[in-house]
């Protein structure tokens, strides 16, 4: 209720009764809560060379895919040869991210928990299919596990195939997917307190009890997030996986190496019709990942 | 409770031996088959007839001309791109604006795009077919199967390592010491120059290490954009891919041995520096 | 259940954290260890707990040796400074981990341990929050949950680091009463770290202080503090005026300061005054009164002494109404250690 003697404040004058050149503060766009100069031309940089080099060149995918009638379309991307494409990749991806899911488990725990000689060259070692180009491992892989090579002479004797087939496209994104899950739950390994896993000690946890009660469920959301990294790599991966591949088709021919075909056969909608299947893919990964994370952020 | 002796008591959390020693034994296997075995190979296969043959391998006009386009490609690509992390870590780390989350995962796109489509879409934009294909070709420009492709695609490839490195740094770095030094009346570039610079080139170093290994040894990328034209538009990878596939398997090797000495000098310049700046791990770029 | 601790020593690199230590708690006991930073108490608790090992010595537990028995085997209920909470486990989860662990007969039917935990969420007064995350709840709330997830094993003793260290003031004062409740309502044995003085004198049955790895004094709240019996006590516990001087003829002389010092042997020593025990007399000597501070019934003054030292007394408001200009003050006690 307002005092009959109350004196008038700025805010109880009336719009209408202001001077009119005296405007009163106008909220922004943007809020500007730093006083830093270069907003506009770094945001203005930033937001131009993304769209130049990612966002428009991206979106070419979509608008030459769409030159396709949906029958056209259906026939390009999902034909039995694309289809047996996927399966491969996807399946090649997902043994291999499993199999660095559980190597990447010891290999960080190892590297965080224990001393042992060497371990320096180890740790740098892990980056190594960072650093690597994929080609030089993939020549590599394929001359190792081929018939005669150094490690396929052994699998030979024992009925296993590994070069020219699915489980020599696995080898090769076992190598390119390893660093994704180590580096991923390395810091999440380090800053796991040892008070927790005195706690459950005291509170008459043996070891491995602590382990899989405790610790490995800390572990989960950064180690779904690796593994996802590495399946996603895994499935978009190409240089290190044809050398070693075969690349039959319906058999040992993974789906980035289909666009090559259709792009050498000038089959340029064809080509845009599986990119587009394959970043259908990357963005749910990148949802997945995204969702994982936030998810995991409800413990902290 | 029964009283055990000080050779079993152990620490909550520490690991029995036989624990220890079982992890060590497997992640050693497993790293030597998967990391160590691959590198051993490609030296062995490219000194199997000697020295002589490699170093000939890694001399003819070809490697040559593929070692100088790798260089020229890596001296276009990681620049550019450490020009864009620069800008963009400055917009998203010291300012507010909406959508910040959503531009940070732009700028990792690339990361989750397959090689293989990044050069189809520098195609599809710039090919024969393309956008733009016709007036390249009255204007008689080359940028597929030709070097400005191979620019482009290695440009995308590597786009977010820089800026995936900077943006964390400077955010944890605050805006503190940037406030402080406008409010004494310094210029924004001056402000970037004697305060920012100074606290991000570590992370910047770290940054470019990681996106120079990865720029010249692209593959998937810029096989699609290069066309193969010996001597002009191959990279070293792809001349690696030429040779091995001539079932010239030394020349093949010597070249990749030059590959796989770079990605040594580049994991212990990073390990180096991650021991002597334990700050620069913190970005996590890959 | 009595704890025993003999001899016990432990070092770290070269640095002793653990000096020839004795102590021996009686069983329902609430004993407080008390130290600056590095005395070494946070690793005699750990010690007890079977979370650190000694490098000599021994510890029993009801007389049983359990020197080098696993934390695991012990049956203690730790409570963390930093809450140790299970990130991932609602509140109920938390405090049921100790029971849900054991296997086989040991382990309490399902009923019974959801039983138990309402038992202690209502013991701790946070009935209502077992299916929240600790995410969800205060600092205080946290320490609550830690505690009565120590307390859910029916732990043999109780052993609390620093349980308070990292909260605010208010909340610190409120669970140190509900400490003490918990103790009285379950009378088990409770040794808790503290560097909090205050903390100490006001909550534990005895306090055992720590200096450099050694123990220097054990006793009651009162004792520690009327009679400590080194000088380390004497300066860490209450507020203390510290003189270096000598002792001739029952006298301690130190400059121009001087007070009695009954039974004290001739020669070098250090005596202590607290700033309660200085009070205004004719036949003390001579100070100039600098600054008075009040504090609701209380004051306190700094003050000079003729040759220039520093020194603060105390006393009642109507007292230190007469501590103007220079004043003569003579000490009612002082304690007196030969060096």
């Amino acid at each position: 209720m307002l005092d009959d003697d109350h004196p008038m404040t700025a805010e109880t004058i009336p719009a209408a009764a202001r001077p009119s050149g005296i405007k009163g503060p106008r909220r922004p766009l943007f809020r500007r809560r730093s006083a830093i100069p270069g907003f506009g031309l770094t945001l203005g940089v930033t937001l131009t060379v993304l769209s130049l080099i990612v966002l428009i060149p991206l979106s070419a995918v979509a608008i030459k895919a769409s030159s396709l009638s949906p029958s056209q379309f259906l026939a390009a991307a999902f034909s039995e040869r694309a289809v047996a494409a996927y399966r491969l990749t996807f399946g090649a991806a997902f043994v291999a991210a499993v199999i660095n899911g559980v190597f990447g488990v010891l290999t960080t725990w190892a590297l965080v928990r224990y001393e042992f000689p060497g371990k320096a060259v180890v740790n740098a070692l892990v980056d190594l299919p960072f650093a690597l180009p994929t080609a030089v491992a993939g020549i590599s892989l394929a001359t190792l596990y081929a018939p005669n090579g150094w490690v396929g002479q052994y699998l030979t004797p024992l009925g296993i195939k590994a070069a020219y087939n699915p489980v020599g496209v696995t080898i090769a994104l076992i190598f390119i997917g390893l660093p994704f899950v180590v580096r991923t739950l390395e810091p999440v390994m380090r800053d796991l307190s040892a008070d927790v896993e005195e706690a459950a000690a005291s509170l008459g946890a043996g070891r491995f009890a602590t382990i899989g009660r405790i610790i490995l469920p800390a572990l989960g959301p950064a180690w779904l997030t690796g593994f996802a990294l590495a399946f996603a790599r895994g499935v978009g991966e190409y240089g290190s996986v044809i050398f070693i591949a075969g690349n039959m088709p319906y058999k040992s021919e993974i789906a980035p190496l289909l666009i090559i075909i259709q792009l050498e056969q000038f089959e340029y909608a064809n080509a845009a019709a599986i990119a587009l299947v394959m970043l259908a893919v990357s963005f749910l990964m990148l949802l997945v990942i995204n969702a994982i994370q936030a998810w995991s952020r409800r413990f902290v | 409770m029964a009283a055990p002796s000080r050779a079993h008591a152990r620490h909550p959390t520490d690991d029995p031996l036989w624990a220890k020693v079982v992890v060590i034994g497997l992640v050693l296997a497993f790293l030597g088959l998967v990391l160590i075995l691959p590198l051993a190979a490609v030296f062995a296969e490219a000194l199997r007839k000697g020295l002589g043959p490699a170093i000939a391998a890694v001399s003819t006009p070809d490697a040559w001309a593929a070692i100088k386009l790798t260089l020229i490609t890596a001296g276009i690509a990681v620049p550019f791109n450490a020009v864009f992390g620069l800008c963009a870590a400055w917009a998203i780390a010291k300012h507010d604006f909406p959508g910040k989350p959503l531009l940070i995962t732009l700028i990792d796109l690339p990361f989750s795009v397959s090689p293989v489509v990044a050069g189809l879409i520098y195609v599809l934009v710039f090919g024969l077919q393309g956008w733009f294909g016709e007036r390249l070709i009255d204007h008689d420009i080359k940028i597929i199967f030709a070097i400005p492709g191979i620019v482009l695609a290695t440009i995308f490839v590597t786009f977010p390592f820089i800026a995936r490195e900077l943006i964390p740094l400077m955010q944890e770095q605050g805006v503190s010491e940037e406030e402080a030094a406008v409010s004494m009346g310094a210029s924004g570039l001056y402000t970037f120059w004697r305060v920012t610079a100074p606290n991000v080139r570590w992370g910047l170093l770290y940054g470019v290490l990681l996106c120079n290994a990865r720029a010249m040894g692209e593959f998937g990328a810029v096989s699609v954009v290069s066309g193969h034209i010996r001597g002009l538009t191959n990279t070293m990878p792809l001349h690696v891919e030429i040779l091995y596939n001539e079932y010239d398997f030394v020349s093949a090797f010597a070249v990749a041995a030059l590959l796989c000495l770079l990605a040594i000098v580049t994991l212990v310049l990073k390990s180096a520096l991650e021991i002597a700046q334990p700050d620069v791990k913190r970005g996590g770029g890959h | 259940m009595t704890i025993s601790i003999r001899s016990v020593e432990k070092k770290f690199g070269r640095y002793p954290a653990l000096n020839h230590v004795d102590l021996e708690i009686a069983d329902g006991e609430l004993v407080a260890l008390l130290g600056p930073s590095g005395s070494g108490k946070t690793t005699l608790l750990r010690t007890i707990a079977g979370l650190e090992f000694p490098d000599a010595g021994q510890v029993l537990f009801e007389g049983e040796d359990v020197t080098f028995a696993s934390a695991a085997a012990r049956r203690v209920g730790f409570v963390f400074q930093q809450y140790a909470l299970f990130k991932h486990m609602t509140v109920a989860r938390n405090i049921a981990f100790g029971l849900d662990v054991r296997k086989g007969k040991d382990k309490p039917p399902k009923a019974e341990i959801a039983r138990r935990v309402d038992e202690l969420l209502k013991l701790v007064e946070l009935d209502g929050l077992g299916k929240r995350y600790p995410s969800q709840l205060s600092g205080g709330q946290r320490q609550r949950v830690a505690l009565s997830r120590a307390l859910a094993v029916q732990p043999s003793v109780l052993l609390l680091d620093e349980p308070f260290g990292a909260l605010d003031a208010t909340v610190r004062k409120s669970l140190r009463k509900e400490l003490r409740r918990v103790h009285d309502a379950t009378g088990v044995t409770t040794i808790f770290v503290t560097h909090d003085q205050e903390e100490a004198l006001g909550l534990a049955d005895r306090v055992a202080i720590l200096n450099a790895g050694r123990i220097e004094q054990i006793g009651t709240p009162d004792e520690v503090h009327d009679n400590p019996a080194t000088p380390f006590v004497c300066g860490f516990v209450g507020e203390a005026n510290r003189f270096e001087g000598t002792v001739s003829g029952g006298r301690f002389t130190s400059g121009a300061v001087s007070f009695a010092a009954n039974g004290a042997r001739d020669g070098a020593a250090v005596g202590f005054v607290r700033p309660h025990d200085f009070a205004l007399d004719d036949g003390g000597f001579e100070v100039r009164v600098d600054r008075v501070h009040v504090q609701g019934a209380l004051a306190s003054a700094s003050a000079v002494t003729a040759d220039g030292r520093h020194i603060e007394i105390s006393g009642s408001r109507a007292e230190a109404a007469r501590f103007t200009g220079t004043i003569k003050v003579a000490a009612r006690k002082s304690h007196v250690y030969p060096t």
